[in-house]
């Protein structure tokens, strides 16, 4: 199984002739060295000076992630009472605990790809630049600002954390036009708030602008 | 005879001012937010969901058949014109469609796109009002162990045949099965892995999810690697097509039709395998075959006609299993399932009248979108140039309301943020999609009926097995998981006598018996797949 998987997402098309442009093969090559790049950046568990090799190391983070929703699981299913009944004589815990063996099963053999060198091919697209690692500052503030949202929604309403949101975002992704940024958010909150809220009912709070929308 | 009067009755639900304009809105609204880059048909509909809300069922249904047609036109047309596939489905259309686009017969290419899309579209309706009676009136006959077995097919089609690497498609899916235990348990009214959080007790929406996994997961990632230089658009003018571009395009909009629909159809097929079929059989039966890898329509026209046949197939065990194949289709479920309807054989029973104004809003949705595409494709052109701060700024924002509206609680905005992250990762790692968001619809399910079937044999293991819908279920079942074993005896096996070392590796290339009998497909499927 594990020698089918270190194809990766590599024989998608490709065998059967379809030509694409983005498989060339030193395209291939550049992108598998900044995936290794980005990849030791990416798990913070795997030092930064360990040697590049051609598998992603970082993709050993992702079993232990694996293995530790497992653990949670048999920990969870642990705790429930056993509570079958004639009625069900299955009760709650058997899923769980097959899903979290089967999670730790999983992650071993997710090891064992990783550790013969599959690689899972990061998702391209027009607007993805995979030549360099991850941008962890664009990142932060993307994550910073819709935190902020969640916060603030509901004291000061829809209308202004959505706008921060998408002011702020805009602006964590580069973009410099402030006043610009923060007039397309007002005119995008207020518009979904005025068609969904109140046209459609749909639930988003007026916060302290209550009365006056 | 009683379908087409059903059917009849569905239309006369559609065709009122107001419910017109619904679909109308929905048609522009869908292909609107389809048309921008990044954004596949699946995020177009969970990012859509919102919209339908306040509206009742039907309505609802009508506005979201439009957005569901809309939003995979719009893919076709991104993919086309700045070879940006935004689903693995429309791959295949951005080989040769982007070619012609910059050899400057883009709109040729959008138009066997926009009418291919119809024609099939319009001919996989057709089909689905035929065959959805006959699989539901097969379906009423399953049993709970037939339903689980069916379930398990499509886990293990999910992970193992459609995406890339089987262990990275398993670890997607239980990770879905994992989110979908969250929550109180249906039958004992237990907690489970909800640690406490009042929040967590019902559940995590399926909407949030979607929405956490397709939405914010992809601008997050986007975000991490954004390109600091837009991407060229080519310009176009209003797609037409000449004589020869005619001759050439309706024979593979048939065939590609009749490859789309049956993959759809099946509870693992998707859009991915007919696709990449249509593009081989069209370019071996081309008279230019020389003309394949630098723009040949043939290669828009039949790719684009499965892809729709295959998005109206997936309704099949959709409305009568209550089945998503595809990631659109999962989302769909949970739409439905948001506005109080349950898909599967009882919904036929319980609410025909509704099933069949679906059906019927897709032959309107997919007619509005020839008469509003041809036109407006410019229009839509231009909507690829929009600066991708304010595109990606825009995606977390609507994400956003979206899942807020769901449970009006900050609570799921958190969540929201926590499942980008997972979203992040699987991109990041190169994780498939849709397992996850499979496991988080259908894990419950299958639960559910494997408990039941437990229940009616009294806790003996032996009622899992059930007939023989179920004995063939676990057949597939067994098939898929052993292949790899097989292919790698069969390498032990070709190696061992020499000379033909790496032979069964050559073999990949399926090329002459691409179009084979769809019998034989499976296991060529897996091959190329692997």
């Amino acid at each position: 199984m594990a020698d089918l998987d270190a194809n990766g997402r590599g024989g998608d098309a490709a065998p059967a002739g379809v030509p694409d442009p983005s498989r060339d093969a030193s395209r291939d090559a550049s992108r598998d060295v900044a995936v290794a790049d980005s990849g030791t950046a990416a798990d913070g568990g795997v030092a930064a000076d360990a040697p590049v090799r051609r598998g992603d190391r970082a993709q050993y983070g992702v079993c232990a992630g694996l293995a530790v929703l497992g653990g949670l699981l048999l920990f969870d299913a642990a705790r429930i009472g056993h509570a079958s009944s004639s009625n069900d004589p299955v009760g709650p815990r058997p899923v769980p605990i097959i899903i979290g063996v089967l999670l730790l099963l999983t992650a071993i053999l997710y090891a064992v790809d990783v550790a013969r060198g599959g690689v899972g091919h990061p998702e391209e697209g027009e607007d993805v630049d995979l030549s360099s690692g991850s941008d962890w500052k664009t990142l932060g503030l993307l994550a910073a600002f819709f935190v902020l949202n969640a916060v603030l929604i509901q004291p000061l309403g829809w209308v202004i954390s959505g706008a921060i949101l998408f002011a702020g975002s805009a602006y964590a992704l580069g973009n410099r036009h402030h006043v610009r940024g923060i007039a397309f958010g007002l005119a995008l909150s207020l518009a979904t708030f005025y068609a969904f809220a109140i046209g459609l009912d749909v639930n988003l709070p007026a916060g302290v602008l209550q009365g006056i929308l | 005879m009683d379908n087409i009067s059903n059917l009849i009755s569905g239309f006369g639900h559609v065709l009122t001012p107001m419910n017109l304009l619904f679909a109308l809105i929905g048609v522009t609204i869908g292909t609107a937010v389809g048309v921008l880059p990044g954004i596949g048909p699946a995020m177009t509909v969970a990012l859509l969901l919102p919209v339908t809300y306040g509206l009742e069922p039907t309505q609802a249904l009508i506005m979201f058949a439009g957005i569901f047609y809309g939003g995979m036109y719009g893919g076709s047309t991104t993919s086309i014109l700045l070879n940006t596939p935004g689903e693995s489905s429309s791959v295949v259309t951005a080989i040769e469609g982007n070619k012609m686009a910059k050899a400057g017969r883009a709109s040729q290419a959008l138009a066997t796109a926009a009418i291919g899309s119809f024609v099939a579209g319009t001919i996989g309706t057709l089909l689905l009002a035929l065959v959805m009676p006959q699989v539901v009136k097969f379906a009423v006959s399953l049993g709970a162990p037939e339903y689980f077995a069916i379930m398990l097919v499509a886990f293990v089609g999910a992970s193992a045949v459609l995406g890339s690497s089987r262990i990275r498609g398993f670890a997607a899916l239980l990770v879905g099965l994992a989110i979908g235990i969250i929550g109180i348990d249906k039958v004992t009214g237990q907690q489970r892995l909800t640690f406490g959080v009042p929040q967590l007790a019902d559940g995590i929406d399926v909407v949030v999810v979607a929405v956490g996994l397709f939405a914010v997961g992809e601008a997050l990632w986007v975000a991490a690697h954004l390109r600091r230089k837009a991407a060229g658009v080519i310009p176009v003018g209003r797609p037409w097509m000449g004589r020869d571009d005619w001759g050439r395009s309706w024979k593979p909009w048939l065939r590609g039709t009749a490859f789309g629909f049956p993959f759809g159809a099946l509870p693992a097929g998707g859009a991915e395998i007919p696709t990449f079929l249509s593009y081989m059989t069209e370019r071996k039966l081309s008279k230019r075959p020389e003309e394949f890898g630098k723009g040949a329509i043939e290669g828009v026209a039949g790719p684009e006609a499965a892809n729709n046949a295959s998005a109206a197939g997936t309704l099949v065990p959709m409305l009568a299993l209550g089945l998503p194949t595809n990631a659109t289709a999962a989302i769909m479920l949970a739409a439905l399932q948001g506005w109080g309807l349950e898909p599967g054989p009882l919904l036929m029973e319980k609410q025909p009248v509704l099933v069949w104004t679906l059906v019927a809003s897709l032959f309107i949705g997919n007619t509005m979108l020839l008469l509003l595409n041809l036109p407006l494709a410019p229009a839509w052109a231009k909507l690829l140039q929009i600066p991708r701060p304010y595109l990606y700024a825009g995606i977390l924002f609507f994400a956003s309301m979206g899942a807020y509206a769901v449970n009006a609680q900050p609570f799921d905005l958190f969540l929201l943020l926590g499942l980008g992250l997972v979203g992040f990762v699987l991109r990041r790692f190169g994780l498939p999609v849709l397992p996850l968001i499979i496991g988080v619809i259908l894990g419950p399910l299958a639960e559910l009926q494997g408990r039941r079937s437990l229940q009616l044999s009294g806790g003996d293991l032996g009622g899992l097995i059930g007939g023989p819908v179920a004995w063939v279920c676990f057949a597939i079942i067994a098939v898929v998981l052993l292949w790899p074993l097989g292919r790698l005896a069969q390498r032990a096996w070709s190696q061992r006598p020499g000379g033909t070392d790496g032979g069964s590796h050559g073999g990949s290339g399926t090329g002459p018996d691409g179009g084979g009998s769809t019998g034989s497909v499976s296991p060529a499927t897996t091959e190329v797949k692997a």
